[in-house]
């Protein structure tokens, strides 16, 4: 049975079960983050849709590059400065901290860690992907800036790797998020991370590395793989 | 000299500035790197990432003052660099003493405050629920660091009977022993000591280090944003370094003498941090109001009688 058909199954399961509850109707808006209407300090009523102050509701646009050799330019720059986003998603994530040793050294190639995904324009996805950990992945790749690049780290997140068959964890990556560079192994080397590093400046040098935009393309479908595999769907689809 | 030349001047020497600001800081990462046994990131790492902020395509906004908040920490760094002197060359009106004229130590110490304070009103219209907090810190620590500078320059302004730091300078040309350094050496150690803070290098750096779970005001800032507060903090740690070498070091009679003088007084701060773990925000709060506090007060106290 298939990752995607085995959560079928799950979500029929539980779909199953809320209706015998007799459960009312869940939404992903908790009662004081209703739209509704409130007496302003000088006494006039003005409406308040406080979910939008958390969330955004427009779907991602489309980003074109300027072309030519302005963006040939620009890109070497971003080539030149990769900044990773701290969020270590699996046991891979262990091989980062030797990337900032004496014996690594990323700095050199321009590769720094931020600790916050409105500075960064790159994000590890380090080895295998629970579903918990996919939403809150989900939700920060959302928040990072475009031109924005995916380094997959390990074969979980190729094929599912030792974790093919569990019930919690994602087999492949790409259907839920763009992938730009895969890293292959169990777990790769830090040095196979260093290439991994190498190959994507590469690739943002080409030109190639636009995946942020075909996110945008191909949204619906990457929706609705997400909302798949994603019992608890508590949040708008965009939120940045 | 007319008033063209005189902006031509201001706008070169801002130039100056900036790229020595961002070379400067380059330079002590390369350092802090070679410490730890690392080649560290290459010397155009810093244009290089502003050129990148800026070409980032979504920028995200969250109103005027958000907005604003990067612009005030620019405006910060670009006011302390119109009114204060730079090379001194014998007049006030000669070609890169800027707009300096009589009580502009005065307007300096404004705004070295008047960035953290656009920080404070960006950030907190950012929507990072942490923002406050880390705006909170970063003003505590700002306090604690201000008052021993201000007694610190309130000595120097009463020692030469001025509030004009071209005068300051002009009163320690002649020689190494006529630097405040050795005439006030009360202010001197107060101003080398909250230069530390004021630099904002490790073991003062709680407010804006990334590593920190409150990284504080700079979360919510991406792209040209961030990209302005880089430009920010490159033109305020050279202005910083101008500041004290102008009243403590006997200012700087050519480029060069201000390259190699801030360059070490920036050092310094870094030298320290490299020997410092980070402090929490008490123990420098309290740290400032023991000794810089204690060595401005008697600066001050010897010059009043």
């Amino acid at each position: 049975m298939s990752e995607l058909d085995l959560n079928d199954k799950m979500n029929e399961m539980l779909a199953n079960s809320e209706a015998n509850a007799k459960k009312a109707e869940k939404t992903f808006v908790r009662p004081e983050d209703e739209e509704r209407e409130v007496v302003a300090p000088d006494g006039s009523i003005i409406k308040v849709n406080p979910i939008y102050d958390y969330f955004s509701g427009e779907r991602p646009q489309e980003e074109k590059p300027r072309g030519g050799i302005v963006e040939k330019f620009l890109n070497w720059a971003r080539a030149e400065s990769i900044w990773v986003l701290g969020f270590g998603t699996g046991c891979g994530s262990i091989e980062i901290p030797p990337l900032v040793t004496p014996r690594f050294d990323m700095f050199r190639y321009g590769v720094q860690m931020r600790p916050t995904p409105r500075q960064s324009n790159a994000f590890i996805i380090s080895g295998y992907l629970s579903i918990k950990t996919l939403k809150r992945v989900i939700r920060t790749y959302e928040q990072m800036p475009s031109p924005k690049y995916i380094l997959a780290l390990g074969s979980c997140t190729i094929n599912g790797g030792m974790y093919y068959d569990s019930y919690s964890t994602i087999n492949r990556l790409d259907k839920y998020i763009p992938v730009d560079v895969y890293i292959a192994g169990c777990m790769p080397r830090p040095e196979a991370l260093l290439h991994g590093f190498v190959k994507l400046k590469q690739l943002i040098k080409e030109g190639k590395a636009e995946k942020a935009n075909e996110y945008a393309r191909n949204f619906d479908e990457y929706k609705a793989n997400q909302k798949k595999i994603i019992k608890d769907w508590n949040m708008p689809d965009y939120n940045w | 000299m007319s008033i063209y030349a005189k902006l031509a001047y201001t706008i070169l020497g801002f130039l100056i500035v900036l790229n020595w600001g961002f070379l400067m800081g380059a330079t002590m990462r390369k350092i802090g790197a070679r410490m730890a046994g690392r080649h560290g990131i290459p010397f155009v790492q810093p244009w290089i990432n502003l050129l990148k902020n800026i070409s980032t395509r979504t920028v995200i906004t969250h109103g005027i003052m958000y907005y604003i908040g990067p612009v005030f920490r620019l405006t910060g760094g670009v006011g302390l660099f119109l009114f204060m002197p730079m090379v001194f060359t014998g007049s006030v009106d000669g070609p890169w003493t800027n707009f300096s004229f009589e009580g502009d130590l005065i307007l300096i110490m404004y705004f070295n405050v008047f960035g953290m304070l656009g920080m404070a009103l960006g950030a907190g219209e950012g929507g990072h629920p942490y923002a406050a907090m880390g705006i909170v810190r970063g003003l505590a620590q700002h306090a604690a660091v201000e008052l021993p500078l201000t007694l610190a320059f309130l000595s120097i302004a009463i020692q030469f009977d001025t509030f004009s730091i071209y005068k300051i300078v002009e009163a320690q040309q002649g020689g190494i022993m006529n630097w405040v350094l050795f005439t006030n050496p009360f202010a001197a150690a107060a101003i080398i000591l909250a230069m530390l803070g004021a630099l904002g290098h490790s073991p003062f750096n709680l407010v804006k280090a990334p590593n920190e779970i409150l990284i504080g005001p700079a979360t919510e800032y991406e792209g040209t944003y961030l990209g302005f507060m880089m430009s920010a903090g490159a033109t305020l740690h050279v202005m910083e370094a101008v500041l004290f070498m102008n009243l403590v070091f006997g200012g700087a009679t050519s480029w060069i003498e201000l390259i190699v003088k801030s360059f070490l007084i920036y050092f310094w701060s870094v030298f320290v941090g490299m020997v410092f773990p980070r402090f929490k925000i008490e123990q420098s709060v309290t740290w400032f109001f023991k000794v810089p506090l204690v060595l401005g007060l008697l600066a001050v106290i010897i010059y009043m009688f």
